[in-house]
């Protein structure tokens, strides 16, 4: 053990005393499983559009052509490796670099699973949400969430999620306070974030 | 200098007050609304206020336990007894990796220990890349004013201006938010892509997982926390949280007190290091500080509960009067007034306690309860027993005011002596009130007086 | 109902106008009205500028005179608030005026007669120690002929704070500046409160600036006939 944390951790002892109390966490708010999923799906697409990401709902047979609809022609648009067809060439995530991931117009994801509650989107770094690179450089994020994924509240994403691989939560597009504390959109992410929610 | 002394010049700032005054304003409803959509709010705050003390009583453990569990997932954990230590671990990871320059999270614990002033000394330049430091760093007069938004001092047309002399040169950057926002994009993008390594501060620390948690706005914190391939991440020890559960209640507290939003934009979690996604290198700075010194204190040590959500700030009719640089402390507002002087030691700072009128506007709003008037009260107590001579006019007044209230016969005279402008109850009649206020007309005969003239002593 | 009135020495000293007050409404409402005239000080100030210790006497001699009564009403929130906290044999059976009123004796309509425009600041310590809520203008609604008109900020703190006045006078003043603004843009006669220690601290200031504004405590409102 080094010096400065036998130091700290005798501290804390001293400054705590022999028997320090430790209360009970009174967990009586709203825990995960308690909140219905009615509505969730009308809910979440209302609460990320309230943060300036566009909508779009579809079924699970349209979502490539969605994809290319938002897209248009002649994007570089990166995957991540294995992802579904879009029936258009796409650049696939193999360890692109970070200038390879700056040179791309776009990127095309899934997600974990979604918060109605807060409008908020999972991405766990793996086959489905990519690395954290590939949602963060391009400027431009599509991202896929399935009806099926969303969950009602946060508690209900922290109970489904663990601390296995990085996650990134996003409620919409990259944006600051810090302009007379009021939200302004687009600063170093993403500053276009497309929801494609399908079931 | 004392809160009286640096209140008196910031107020002399009317376009100051001005920008703090829109701003806390807006904030303010704004989260009225965000806690209102909550119907388990108050008992969210049960809750928080409950993990918080418990992980304060559980502490050795808890970080025992966060260091295994980082250490397991690929990570270094460093413990760190003060600022200096701290600072001396961060310049030696940068001088191993090679470089003459960090990007910056925006992180409250490293400019409480000067990390930016430490690294420039050892010739390595601190990037703050959060639009707000970025406009006071930009300035080299300018100093923090806010937990969240540190230019808060500064409205559109001021940054407006800051970024046209500097990152902007020459150009114009026009009246939209969003163009500062570009130009903040442009400045700092080559520096996301290439700078070896990375500093941030830490909203939790897990102990169960070992899992670190920022929670962010601009993507200027997943840049430095994915991009580079070193991250060092500096976390005060209170920081700590039990367990991966504990993230359900501060994830909803947190974002509805700082920016008023059902969530920030962006949250990142990760734990230790991870094969083909983000920094090659972590490391874990476990920052004391004075820290255990605070905990010491059993009434104070909820100070360390603190989330840093500013909601106090925002509520704060002397904050909003003086901003918070009037504070002198990277912990302005009322959350300042009891953290500061337990952080630094209370003669470093001790007039800040009474930098407040005991509204108890922040108890009202702070996610986790902290009952900030009343360790104002007794940090009050704090000063006067243990850094103030009993000989002080005031002490003698109070006393003698305690002496003239302990028995009927001496009040009543006290009484007397005082319309007379005399005695105990007349020096305790505030001088300098009149100064800018009147008093009212002295009444012709006290409240008592009339009952015993009307009613008789029975 | 047998009540003993905790004045207050400020009241006592420099308000004598709102213990009269409160003596003539709780008489007119069927109350019997006590003044223990062994009572001095709560202790509120001395603790309140770090001076705790010199306020121990000060609480037991507070249960001591108080100790015989099941019902205390007081016309300061702010002290209410100190000795239901720091007095604990006996700060549950001490209630604020307004709080007497609506919930000890059930009335919202007192009988009270009061002509004026008037306008009510709700003071830091009854909306957040005491949390009186809505209590003070249930009341007020009630009485006959007055014209009650909302204040902006009200919630706001009016930089009273007890020594906070002088010890950080420019702030203070700053707060204050504001607050009589919102009473000024009411067009008010009379600005009404349930603490005269903050009223003081707005009434100078009304005063000084030759407004023409009064100050009342809510009990000299609350026991007008006029």
């Amino acid at each position: 053990m080094s010096a400065a944390k036998a130091e700290i951790l005798t501290r804390i002892r001293d400054a705590l005393g022999p028997s320090p109390v430790v209360p009970e966490i009174p967990r009586g708010y709203r825990a995960a499983g308690s909140i219905a999923h009615d509505g969730v799906v009308e809910q979440f697409c209302a609460h990320v559009a309230e943060y300036r990401a566009t909508v779009h709902r579809v079924a699970d047979s349209e979502v490539a052509f969605a994809v290319r609809a938002i897209l248009g022609e002649g994007k570089r648009v990166g995957v991540p490796v294995g992802f579904r067809d879009l029936g258009m060439p796409v650049v696939e995530d193999h360890g692109l670099s970070v200038a390879e991931l700056d040179a791309l117009d776009a990127v095309v994801t899934g997600s974990a699973l979604a918060i109605a509650d807060t409008g908020t989107i999972a991405l766990v770094s793996g086959a489905a949400s990519g690395r954290r690179a590939l949602t963060l450089v391009p400027d431009h994020h599509i991202c896929l969430v399935a009806a099926s994924s969303i969950v009602p509240s946060v508690p209900d994403a922290v109970a489904a999620l663990g601390p296995d691989a990085p996650i990134t939560l996003v409620s919409g597009p990259s944006a600051t306070s810090d302009i007379e504390l009021d939200r302004v959109e687009g600063v170093h992410g993403p500053r276009v974030l497309d929801v494609i929610v399908f079931a | 200098m004392s809160f009286k002394t640096a209140a008196r010049e910031t107020l002399q700032d009317a376009q100051l007050r001005r920008n703090i005054g829109k701003a806390t304003t807006l904030i303010r409803e704004k989260r009225l609304r965000a806690v209102a959509e909550l119907p388990d709010w108050e008992r969210l705050r049960d809750a928080g206020e409950a993990i918080k003390a418990s992980a304060m009583a559980t502490l050795p453990e808890q970080l025992e336990r966060l260091e295994a569990a980082v250490t397991a997932a690929g990570g270094t954990v460093h413990w760190a007894r003060d600022g200096a230590e701290a600072n001396a671990i961060v310049a030696s990871i940068a001088k191993r990796v090679g470089t003459d320059e960090v990007i910056k999270v925006k992180s409250l614990a490293t400019d409480e220990i000067e990390l930016n002033e430490a690294l420039e000394a050892e010739g390595i330049h601190a990037l703050e890349t959060d639009l707000a430091e970025l406009i006071v760093q930009l300035n080299p007069d300018d100093k923090q004013s806010h937990i969240l938004v540190p230019a808060i001092h500064r409205n559109r047309a001021e940054i407006r201006a800051l970024f046209e002399q500097t990152i902007a040169r020459g150009q114009s950057l026009g009246n939209e938010a969003s163009a500062i926002a570009e130009a903040a994009r442009l400045h700092l993008r080559n520096k996301f892509l290439t700078v070896p390594m990375a500093v941030s501060g830490a909203n939790f620390g897990i102990a169960e997982t070992g899992t670190i948690g920022v929670v962010e706005s601009e993507g200027n914190g997943r840049m430095c926390l994915t991009l580079p391939r070193v991250l060092v991440t500096l976390m005060g020890i209170e920081k700590v949280l039990p367990s991966w559960q504990d993230l359900e209640v501060f994830l909803q507290l947190l974002p509805r007190s700082s920016t008023a939003e059902r969530m920030n934009p962006y949250t990142s979690l990760w734990t230790g290091v991870t094969p083909d996604d983000g920094p090659r290198e972590f490391h874990l700075i476990l920052l004391d500080g004075g820290r255990t010194q605070v905990l010491e204190d059993e009434v104070g040590r909820a100070a360390l509960h603190c989330i840093r959500c500013s909601a106090c700030l925002n509520v704060c009719p002397v904050y909003e009067r003086v901003g918070g640089q009037a504070y002198e402390s990277v912990y302005p507002g009322p959350i300042g007034a009891i953290l500061t002087p337990q952080l630094r030691g209370l003669d470093a700072a001790p007039s800040l306690p009474w930098a407040s009128t005991l509204c108890g506007a922040c108890y009202e709003v702070c996610p986790v309860k902290i009952d900030i008037p009343s360790i104002l009260i007794h940090l009050r107590g704090r000063v006067v027993r243990e850094e103030q001579s009993k000989l002080t006019p005031e002490a003698l007044a109070m006393k003698g005011m305690a002496a003239a209230f302990a028995t009927r016969r001496r009040y009543e005279a006290a009484q007397r002596l005082a319309r007379l402008g005399r005695g105990p109850l007349a020096k305790a009649a505030i001088p300098g009130w009149t100064a800018m206020r009147d008093l009212p007309e002295p009444p012709k005969e006290t409240f008592r007086d009339w009952w015993k003239r009307e009613r008789g002593e029975g | 109902m047998r009540v003993a009135l905790f004045i207050t020495c400020f009241n006592d000293t420099l308000f004598p106008g709102a213990g009269k007050a409160v003596v003539t409404l709780l008489e007119r409402l069927g109350c019997e009205v006590d003044f223990p005239l062994e009572q001095t000080c709560c202790g509120q100030m001395h603790v309140n500028s770090g001076y705790g210790h010199e306020a121990e006497g000060l609480h037991e001699r507070f249960a001591r005179v108080f100790g015989g009564y099941d019902a205390i009403v007081s016309p300061s929130a702010s002290c209410t608030a100190h000795v239901r906290e720091r007095v604990e044999s006996i700060g549950g059976k001490v209630f604020e005026l307004t709080e007497f009123l609506v919930d000890r004796l059930g009335v919202t309509d007192v009988g009270a007669s009061f002509p004026h425009r008037v306008t009510f600041h709700p003071t830091c310590h009854s909306l957040r120690l005491l949390d009186v809520g809505d209590r003070p203008l249930r009341l007020l609604r009630e009485v006959r002929g007055i014209d009650l008109v909302e204040l902006e900020g009200a919630r706001e703190c009016c930089g009273f704070g007890g020594t906070f006045a002088v010890k950080n006078a420019d702030t203070s003043m700053a707060m204050l500046s504001d607050k009589v603004r919102h009473v000024l843009d009411t067009r008010a006669e009379v600005c009404a409160s349930a603490d005269t220690s903050c009223l003081m601290h707005i009434g100078g200031a009304l005063s000084r600036g030759r407004t023409g504004v009064r100050t009342m405590h809510i009990a000299e409102i609350l026991a007008a006939q006029e």
